[in-house]
Formats: C-alpha cells, structure tokens, sequence
C-alpha cells in the first residue's frame, strides 16, 4: 500500500495548544510530530493516552486518536487497547506526579508485563495543574506552596524504578535538547515490549530552572553524559572526563589521568540491569547525569503477543469455540 | 464400575426434601452438596441450592467459626429457594451439629458422625458435653448416630493407603449413605470419581469403596427403616443442565460475544465472590476470551475502558469493596459514553464486611456510588439461571446505548445453583453492532453526534479519517472537544440521564405475579426473589389479596412500575440491606412502602416474609395468626420490619 507522506503539520489537531508560554512541554510536542511521520504509521493507528497533569493535555493536540484519561491510569487504559487491538501503536503521556505518585502502580505493572507501548514521562519536578505543589521527584529540601519549610520527602528515581521492574527499554532525554529528544522518541517507537522515555521538561511558572544544569547548552557539557551502546562514557565541554567501575561502584575520571580503555563502555542490551542501574543512580552534582539509551533488551516476550497467543493456541488445541458445545459437554438431561 | 444399586427396603414418596450437609472447612462438604445437587438434577428435580462456607481459607480446624455447609433442596414440584426449614441434617462433629440444629424441624432426620463427637471437639466447638447425649435431642429429632471414620477405615483397609488419606474418604461414605436414604443413584458420583481420581486409582478405588459401603450401612443396618424417594418434577420441556449464577454470568458474557460477533475482553482483580467468572472465562479463550488479571481493581477498571475504546466487547467485575475503587473508572466510562459491562457480585459490607455471606447492600452505591451527574443503567438477576439472560441484554442495553451498563447480582446468586434449560442458539436474537467506517463526504466527524437512542457513535481507532479525542473533561455536543460553556454542561448532564431514562421505553412492561391492584403489593429485586415469590404464592393460596412484582430491571425501572405502587392499599419492598430499593421506590414514586429488611448474611426464610405479608393483610390467615410487625431491629434472627413512621 502507498502510504501518503505526512508532515508534521499534519500530526497537529485543529484545538490551541494551552500550555504556558515557554513551558518545556512544547518542544517535546513538536518534536513528537516531527519524529510521527518517519515511522511509517498512518495516523488512525495510532493512540495517545495520558493520564491527568499538564503533560496529559497532549493527546488533544494530536491529530491521531487519543484519550485524555484519569489521574495516574494512562498504563492500564493502554494496556486494555493494546491487549485488544495489537494492531495500534499506543503512546502513553504522562508526568511525574501522574506515573510516580498516584499512577505509581500501574507504571510498574505495565514496565514488568512489558506491553508494547511507549511511555513518554515528562518530568519537571513539581504539579504545574495544582499549581506548584512538590512531587515525587521534587529534590529533598525544595521548598514549594504544600513545603514551605523545605520538602522531607526523598525523590524517586524513575529510571532506577524502571530497572528495578525489568524494564526492556528506558531512556532519558531533555526538552531543550531536541535533536536528541527526536531520537529517544524514535528510538522508543521502534523497541517491540514497553519502552520508558523520562524527558526532563522545564515548568518555567513552578519550578523554571530545576533542571537548568542539563538544560541549558552551556551547563549541559559538564553535567550530562550522553550514552551510546558500545562507547565509553566520556562527558565534559572538551571531551576530558569519563566514567569508570571501580569494584562496585561508578567514579568519575579526568582523562588526562586515565586512559580511555579503562572507562565503562555502554552496554544498553546487556539484561542483567546491574551496571545500567548503577548508571541511572548517577546524580548531579556528584556525577554527570546520563541521558541517552540506558536500556534497550530486544526479543524478551510482551505481553500483547503472549495473551493473543494464548488464544489462538486454544483455538487451535480446542477449535473454535461453539455454544453448541459449551452447552451441551457434561451432565444434561431431557424433560420431555 | 458397575451399575448403582436400588434398595429392597420400604420407600416413601415425598413432594421435596431438604438437606443440609454440614462439617469442618476440610471435611469436603461442598463436593458432597453439589455431588447430590447434580444427581438430583439429573434425576429430574428441581434443585435449589445455598452453599455456606467461612472466609477463611483454612479456618481453625473443629471450631464454629470453621464449619461449612451445604444446603440443597429437591423436588418434584418447582421450587425457587434451596427451602427454609431441613429435613435432615448430616453433621461430621460438634461444632457443625450446634451451628446447624436450628434450622432442623422438629421430627427431621439428624445423621452424625459419632466418631467425630469427642473430648478434643468438644473442646474446639467450646462445649462442655457430648451435644447428642442432651435428652431434648432424641425426644426432638430422628437420630441416626453412625461411626463414619471407623467404618470407613474397614470398607477402604485394603486399598493400602495412610490412616490419614483413608480417613478422607469418609465424606464419600457420608455421600453413599445419603444417596441410600434418598434413593438417589450412585452413577453421577461414580463418574465424578473416576475423572477426578483418574491418576490415582487407589485413590479412586478406596472413594468409590467408601460410597458403596456408606449406601450399604443404609440399606443393611436396621436404624434405617424407610427410604425416601422424590419424582421428577414438571419442568417445561427441554434439555436442562445444573447453572450456578457466575458460571451463568460467563456463559452469558461469552454468548453475548457471539451474539455480536465480537471477541470478549475480561479485566479484572481476584474478589470474593466474583472470581469464579474470571475462572470459568479463562477457559474458554478458544471462544476469543482474554482474561486480564489486573494489578488493582482501578486498572482492571480502566483496562476494559481501553479496550472498549479499541472496539471489544469490555467487561469488569466485582464486588463491593472493588466497586468502591472503580468508582472513578465507571464515571470516566460514563462520560466517555462507551459501551462496557461492570458486575457487581454483592456480599456483605461495608468495608471488607463479610466477604463470602450475601447481601443487596450495594444498590445505592451503583446507583449515586460516582462523583457528578453520572446516572447508569442497572439490572439484577433473579436467579442463578437468570444471570445468563441478564448479561446478554445488559451487553444489548449498552451497544445500544454506548454506555457502561451495571450488573447488580450477590453471593446467594453467584454460588447458588438451579436447574437452567438450555436456550436454542439459532433463536437467540442478534446484537446489531454499527461502527462508522469513514468520512461522510466532508463533513467533519463529529464523535458526539446522536442517534435516535441518543448514543453516540462508536467510532474505533484503525478508522481513516475518524480520528478524535476522548477525555473526562466535559464535551461539546456534537465535536466533543473540551469545553466548559455553562449551557453546554447543562445539555451534556440532561442528555446523559435522558439516554439511560429513554431505556424504559424499550424494555418490556414490568409484570406481576397476581392481581394488578389489591391490599398488599410485594416489591422484591434481585435474589430475593424466590423466597419472595415462594412468600407470596403461600399467602394468595391462604386467600390473602397479595400480588409479587419483582424487578430485573432497577435503572430505569419499566415504566409502568409507578403506576402498578399506586394500585395497592400496602407495597412490602423485602431486601437484604437496610431499605435501598425502599429509599428509591418512595422518592422516585412518592408511594410509601414499608421495609422487610435483614443484614444478617443469610437469605430470607420464606417463612419470615409470610410473617410480614399476614401482618399487613385485611383477612387474618386461616393458617397463622401470631404474625406482627414491628418498628425495631430485634436481637432474635428475624427480619426487621420497618413500619411506615420509621
Ligand atoms: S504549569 Fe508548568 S508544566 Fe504546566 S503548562 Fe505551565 S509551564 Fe508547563
């Protein structure tokens, strides 16, 4: 069949996109639209859903299906559809407070069944609908409307939960950074099994400049290490600094000290999550923050196949079913 | 295996009986019910039954709070409740004997088994004497006091197994006994056995060993002079099978499924009593089931939206508790306006309650149980058998109306049995479903357009050019883009309850049993109605202007209901809770009517709702005349009957 070439524009839905002017949330949507029309996918098969938060007002401005559903719940909306309709390509949008706080279960649930779909989970540290409370990965300390005296809370790492329930594939990128973004989102479309994409998206009315240390071009150098399967961890505004496993645990390195064989190279689809664990628990400003692919295991089984598998088993082991049959098999008798 | 034995012994022929078979959770009482339950079937009766059995999985061994029962009656006549008061009541130890004897009449038949009564369980039932030495037992009941344990370690000695394993046999040789004095025949067991124990055939040897020898105790052993005998009953004719109500409830999802050509997707959280439609639809995905064992109820919920947005046929089911966390999912449903069934298998509440007794408390939760304007359809069940038709029309109301669709049924239902007569396929009407297939020229698709039912198109991904949003905030007519014009909310509130009142339209007129107008109307839902309809049918033929209307349908309720309350000087609404469909019936109707309400896990006596009828009838019944009914809950296990000034 002939596919129409789309463009980006035609991804866009006749509604007025209403985030804050400057909100991170709008680079992760164009770049969304621009990525869409290389994959191949006419748009009637594909799905977004999102939960509630200001992230999840996104399926709105898609020129796709969508639904906008309930605070917390997008992983199991879209593990309904996808169980059901394996046809469809299924994107789920949400943010920190929807996956991790109220929606924290099912993030799991869909990470370990690993259902094909796609998670993109815009992280910007804080509730930007309720207007500025502190989230789950709002930093200890941070001090916002519901924490006027500082937040007590420890923050959740949702790449560390991520591989803790085996995920096959999670990756991290920035808003501002939106070649790279282009690239995880497509990267993510592409994984067969649930993929996990944390996006760190700057709320410039809550929480402007949370993550300005990777966001900004400048920081970003000496804060952010960018992964590529088969490389050594290099980072740094020239290049000099790595990373490297000393016994069990990670350490940053000036490469005028240390030769580069030494550094850890990047194995995405290694699936023991042990190093690729170690890396997501790099934080800054001890360590340089990964962003890239951290994880990526092809050919583990996902959920859609195995459960339609099932069925087409039983059809083949039972044939069809007929009521004919089901009514009839065991004790029946007549009353004439 | 050969043929089932026939006794040489006097028989008496008898119209019904009632048997209640009683023991500790591990002494296999509920196998033994529904073994004498098929077979009675089988021999033509009709059969009722009500099993009872603990929360706990292995509840203290020999305590009260461990007993397990199993209640069954069958007759040659039609029946509608698994009987009041027992005929005979088989106890395997003490605590099963003081739990049960109440409810055996006076001159019943009480079997035990003796070596079951001793020091240890009298301790363990909290008993200070062997309960059968009391004097009152003998001169009250027929006693037939049977060393069981011993007699089944000699009828299966040489089939070489463990004291232990032998001693299990011995709800088998309980079995046998209770098919000799019932004259019922061995087949059905001895197939059972032989399927069941296929792998162990020393298993098998030494059960079926134990049924022969317990039926044998009966027909040899002077205690027992008569046998009783039970005919078939007069059933409408047909090919009939043994139903309970979840097993109906999955039979009628999957049938729907057919119905509409449409493969079932079933999204549910492990749940007492629901969890038995997750087990009977997990075998059946050759029929294009598949089951969805979710991480909480909330995601069981919110999975079947998803697929119902991806055009399946969706169902979720429940109970209270679950509902109460679903509640969210069900108004996201609502709003969304897609099609989708939620059952709830009611128990007794609230919080975690009593999760394995019965109760109708859960209809106003259905009813309002969801923040805003969220009205959705409800129906309940009558029956075990009748759990089938109710799923099939409840996935028809809700095609229909693009619109989740409740069903209310219970525990006394879900794990109830009757005889169901199977439907003929071929005349099981159609579900007609209609899904757009493109754009209308260039009209703009509008997924909030309407259709004489005031539904919705259902609009599936994979659908070129039909691309749209769905979402809880509040639609627009006709676009359903996000919108929160104040007059538009107004129209979207009035039109979502218009489409769920419009249904009354379309169902049939509610009938009743009786007169259309007279002194007493009984007003009944769910699965009540047996003891309800039994009640009744006693006191019209004690001459008392008494009419039953029973309702399947509960929102909207047909429409000739209002009309059918005014025509009676008294409505009686008998329920398992505390007066919901009372509550509805006055606010919606403005007709006063007085509660028979009772919470106690149990179903109603047939008796107990006698009672309250004759209270409230001009001519005194020939038959009873201490009946009265009062304003306030009494300690003593009768209904509370709430009078008009409560
Ligand atoms: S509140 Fe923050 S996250 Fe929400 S739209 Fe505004 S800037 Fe973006």
């Amino acid at each position: 069949m002939n596919l129409p070439v789309l463009k980006a524009a035609d991804f866009a839905s006749d509604q007025d996109v209403r985030w804050c002017p400057g909100c991170g949330d709008y680079s992760i949507l164009a770049q969304m639209k621009k990525v869409l029309p290389d994959l191949g996918v006419p748009r009637e098969k594909i799905v977004f859903i999102s939960g509630i938060g200001c992230s999840s007002r996104f399926p709105y401005y898609m020129n796709t299906y969508g639904m906008h559903s309930i605070h917390g719940r997008a992983p199991t909306f879209a593990t309904g559809l996808k169980s059901t309709r394996p046809d469809l390509m299924v994107w789920v949008i949400t943010g920190d407070g929807d996956a991790l706080s109220i929606g924290g279960n099912h993030f799991i649930h869909a990470l370990r069944r690993n259902i094909d779909v796609n998670i993109v989970l815009f992280n910007n540290r804080i509730y930007g609908l309720t207007k500025g409370q502190y989230s789950p990965t709002s930093t200890e300390g941070q001090v916002t409307k519901s924490t006027p005296m500082g937040s007590i809370d420890h923050p959740i790492n949702p790449l560390s939960l991520a591989l803790a329930a085996e995920a096959t594939f999670v990756a991290r990128s920035i808003d501002a950074h939106v070649k790279h973004l282009g690239n995880m989102l497509q990267r993510a479309s592409e994984h067969k099994g649930t993929s996990l994409v944390e996006v760190y998206q700057n709320c410039n009315v809550f929480n402007d400049g949370a993550m300005a240390y990777a966001q900004e071009r400048k920081q970003r150098a000496e804060n952010v290490v960018e992964l590529e399967h088969g490389k050594p961890l290099i980072f740094g505004e020239k290049s000099d600094k790595g990373v490297r496993l000393v016994g069990s645990r990670l350490e940053v390195v000036n490469l005028a000290d240390v030769p580069v064989d030494d550094l850890l190279i990047h194995d995405e689809k290694e699936p023991n999550p042990a190093i690729q664990m170690m890396m997501a628990r790099m934080r800054y400003p001890e360590m340089p923050e990964p962003i890239g692919v951290l994880r990526a295991v092809e050919g583990v089984a996902t959920y859609n196949d195995q459960i339609n598998d099932q069925v087409e088993q039983a059809k083949i082991k039972k044939g069809p079913g007929s009521l004919q049959e089901l009514f009839t098999t065991g004790d029946t008798w007549e009353v004439a | 295996m050969t043929a089932s034995p026939t006794t040489s012994k006097n028989v008496k022929t008898v119209s019904g009986i009632t048997v209640r078979l009683a023991g500790d959770s591990g002494d296999g009482m509920q196998l033994l019910g529904t073994q004498l339950t098929n077979t009675s079937a089988l021999a033509g009766n009709d059969v009722a039954t009500f099993p009872d059995f603990p929360a706990e999985i292995r509840a203290p061994r020999g305590t009260r709070a461990g007993v397990s029962g199993f209640q069954v009656q069958f007759a040659s006549e039609e029946i509608f409740t698994p009987g009041d008061q027992l005929d005979a009541l088989v106890v395997m130890n003490p605590a099963a004997m003081v739990t049960n004897l109440g409810d055996l009449r006076k001159g019943g038949i009480l079997i035990a088994n003796v070596d079951g009564f001793v020091e240890k369980e009298f301790k363990l039932a909290k008993l200070e004497a062997n309960p059968l030495d009391a004097s009152v037992i003998e001169e009250t009941y027929r006693v037939f006091k049977v060393p069981m344990t011993k007699l089944t370690r000699t009828a299966v000695a040489e089939h070489g197994l463990s004291q232990k394993v032998g001693d299990r046999c011995k709800n088998f040789f309980a079995m046998g006994l209770v098919y000799w004095l019932f004259g019922r025949s061995l087949d059905t067991t001895l197939r059972f056995i032989e399927d069941k124990f296929g792998r162990k055939p020393e298993i098998a040897a030494a059960n079926i060993a134990a049924l022969r020898a317990g039926w044998a105790y009966g027909e040899t052993t002077e205690a027992f002079g008569e046998s009783f005998q039970v005919e078939a009953a007069t059933l409408s004719p047909g090919t009939y099978r043994n139903m309970m109500g979840n097993q109906a409830l999955a039979w009628g999802l999957i049938t729907a499924s057919e119905l509409c050509g449409k493969d079932l997707f079933y999204g549910t959280y492990p749940i007492t009593p629901a969890s038995d439609i997750l087990h009977e639809l997990a075998k059946f995905k050759n029929f294009g089931v598949r089951t969805f064992q979710a991480e909480d109820e909330i995601a069981a919920m919110c999975a079947t939206i998803g697929a119902a947005f991806g055009g399946t046929m969706a169902v979720t089911a429940s109970s209270g508790p679950g509902i109460a966390l679903k509640a969210e999912g069900m108004g996201l449903g609502m709003i969304l306006e897609l099609p989708m069934i939620v059952i709830n298998v009611q128990r007794g509440g609230p919080s975690t309650g009593l999760p394995t007794k019965t109760e109708q408390s859960d209809l106003l939760q259905c009813m309002y149980g969801r923040n805003g304007e969220s009205p959705l359809p409800i129906l309940a069940p009558r029956s075990p058998g009748d759990c089938f038709d109710i799923a099939v029309e409840a996935w028809r109301l809700a095609t229909e109306c693009m619109c989740p669709v409740m069903i209310l049924s219970d525990g006394y239902l879900a794990n109830g049995s009757e005889p169901w007569r199977i439907p003929d396929i071929a005349s099981l009407p159609k579900i007609d479903i209609k899904h757009p297939e493109g754009a209308d020229g260039d009209e703009p698709f509008l997924p909030y357009a309407r259709d004489e039912h005031l539904a919705r198109p259902w609009a599936i991904p994979g659908t070129p050019e039909l691309m749209h949003r769905v979402g809880g905030l509040e639609k627009q007519e006709g676009t359903g883009n996000v919108s929160y014009d104040p007059a538009n909310h107004q129209h979207m509130t009035d039109t979502r309850a218009a489409k769920v009142n419009q249904i009354a339209q379309r169902i049939p007129d509610q009938d009743i049993l009786g007169e259309t107008s007279g002194d007493v109307l009984v007003v009944s839902w769910g699965g009540t109605y047996g003891a309800c309809h039994t009640a009744v049918n006693k006191c019209r033929q004690a001459g008392h202007s008494v009419s039953h209307m029973h309702l399947r349908y509960i929102h909207p309720m047909p429409k000739n209901v209002g009309e059918l309350l005014k025509a009676f000087k008294t409505v009686i609404v008998p329920e398992l809770n505390m007066g919901q469909l009372r509550m509805l019936l006055r606010s919606t109707y403005l007709v006063d009517c007085i509660g028979v309400n009772k919470v106690q896990g149990k179903p109603f006596h047939i008796s107990e709702l006698v009672n309250a009828i004759e209270s409230h009838v001009s001519v005194p019944s020939k038959s009873t005349g201490n009946s009265k009914s009062t304003g306030n809950s009494k300690p003593n296990g009768k209904a509370n009957v709430q009078s008009r000034a409560s």
